[in-house]
């Protein structure tokens, strides 16, 4: 697995800390137009971010996290993850991510006219996120 | 001369205004420290962003966008970010001078105040305040920035406005803080640093101009964030240097003071003494 010639840089950054910096071999993770895995020597590519799992296959294991938006700038040598909100499985809080499951399809289901539909189906988005990363652990 | 009581009166007053400057700049020097961690913490960030989208504007060649070329719109807004309190030296006149001494025309400016004392200085000097908010900069979080930002990029797109500028205070170091003023919207593209790499067109996905939609609106956030916690950063630097001079100041007026004070007791003493033997020999 660990063939040194495989692997590439990955930067995951977050506005309050560099999430992750570290060579893998390949990584997967959720755009706006579906999951794409990405080995060295892509084509430069800049993709919008949607709320999913980041797979991180590393020389010696996979690492999973949760990304919530944000961008990626693909380039042949190193991928960059700019993401405004990123966590390991440890850092998610289980309980939290349930309520705001329920609280997002209650709002949805209830499809009152003074809330934010699109709001309130990003943020189940996130909180799927959330209870998909924390149970692929 | 000031009599002896009149010296001790003031003396005690300068201690008391010296106590409460030493105070408050331990007071910032402790928030200065949690600033600056903050600060070191957001820079990779942006300056990720930056590169990234600089050099993404660079690789992908003449793609037209309402983000990269200024509105039909005269008017400009400025996101203005001051501090709340006082007392921080020259940190809020700098930020509200490069404004009224830039080439802004006052009636073409609409004013994003971020904390009270700009606002209160641009509202007296008669500009214009679209909007105002002087919670964030107590603690700066990245939501309520992009909030903010969503409002000033709402009236971009609706053509109110027709380029967005940012005036803040840079953080170089400690002791050194940069008043600055860029340009937020239109993007600027740095046209002279294109290196080889950007001979390699950029793709991207779903196509150039949805992305570009998605991610120039992160671009200004994330800088207007960057702002604001580097300004916060050079508030607290600039109020713990205008203590530190304020205390010292204090600490020279107080032993001058002290040596008009001991001038004035040895002259009361002495003439005390002139006045008893005076007495004593006038009655032998």
């Amino acid at each position: 697995m660990a063939d040194k010639e495989k692997m590439f840089q990955v930067k995951i950054i977050t506005p309050d800390r560099i999430f992750y910096t570290g060579e893998v071999e390949m990584i997967e993770f959720m755009t706006s137009s579906g999951q794409i895995g990405v080995y060295k020597n892509h084509i430069p590519l800049t993709t919008v971010l949607a709320p999913g799992a980041v797979m991180l296959h590393e020389a010696d294991g996979e690492k999973v996290a949760a990304v919530h938006s944000g961008f990626a700038e693909i380039l042949p040598e190193e991928v960059t993850l700019l993401a405004e909100v990123a966590e390991w499985p440890e850092e998610i809080d289980e309980s939290r991510a349930e309520a705001a499951k329920q609280r997002a399809e209650e709002r949805l289901q209830a499809k009152a006219a003074n809330i934010d539909l699109v709001r309130a189906e990003y943020s189940l988005r996130r909180a799927l996120t959330r209870i998909n990363v924390k149970e692929m652990k | 001369m000031a009599s002896m009581r009149d010296i001790k009166r003031r003396k005690s007053s300068i201690q008391s205004t010296q106590q409460i400057t030493k105070a408050m700049k331990l007071v910032s020097t402790v928030k200065l420290q949690k600033a600056k961690t903050k600060a070191e913490e957001t820079n990779p960030y942006f300056d990720h962003m930056y590169q990234t989208v600089s050099s993404m504007l660079k690789r992908s060649g003449n793609i037209m966008h309402p983000y990269l070329k200024a509105g039909t719109s005269e008017k400009k807004a400025v996101i203005v970010i001051t501090s709340n309190r006082g007392l921080a030296g020259g940190y809020n006149s700098n930020i509200v001078k490069l404004i009224t001494e830039g080439d802004f025309k006052k009636e073409d400016l609409e004013i994003y105040a971020i904390g009270g004392k700009g606002r209160e200085a641009l509202e007296r000097r008669g500009y214009h305040i679209a909007y105002s908010d002087t919670e964030v900069i107590e603690s700066p979080s990245y939501d309520e920035a992009s909030a903010i930002c969503r409002k000033v990029l709402n009236s971009f797109q609706e053509e109110e406005i027709g380029e967005i500028y940012l005036a803040y205070t840079h953080f170089k170091n400690t002791v050194s803080h940069e008043p600055k003023l860029i340009r937020l919207l239109p993007v600027e593209v740095d046209e002279t640093e294109a290196d080889e790499k950007s001979n390699v067109l950029m793709n991207y996905e779903p196509n150039d101009e949805e992305a570009l939609d998605k991610i120039i609106p992160k671009y200004v956030t994330s800088l207007f964030y960057g702002a604001l916690v580097d300004a916060v950063a050079s508030e607290n630097g600039a109020r713990m240097q205008a203590m530190d001079s304020a205390t010292s100041n204090a600490e020279d007026m107080i032993s001058d003071l002290s040596l008009k004070y001991n001038r004035a007791r040895q002259g009361s003493i002495t003439q005390e003494l002139t006045e008893i033997i005076a007495g004593a020999s006038a009655i032998s």
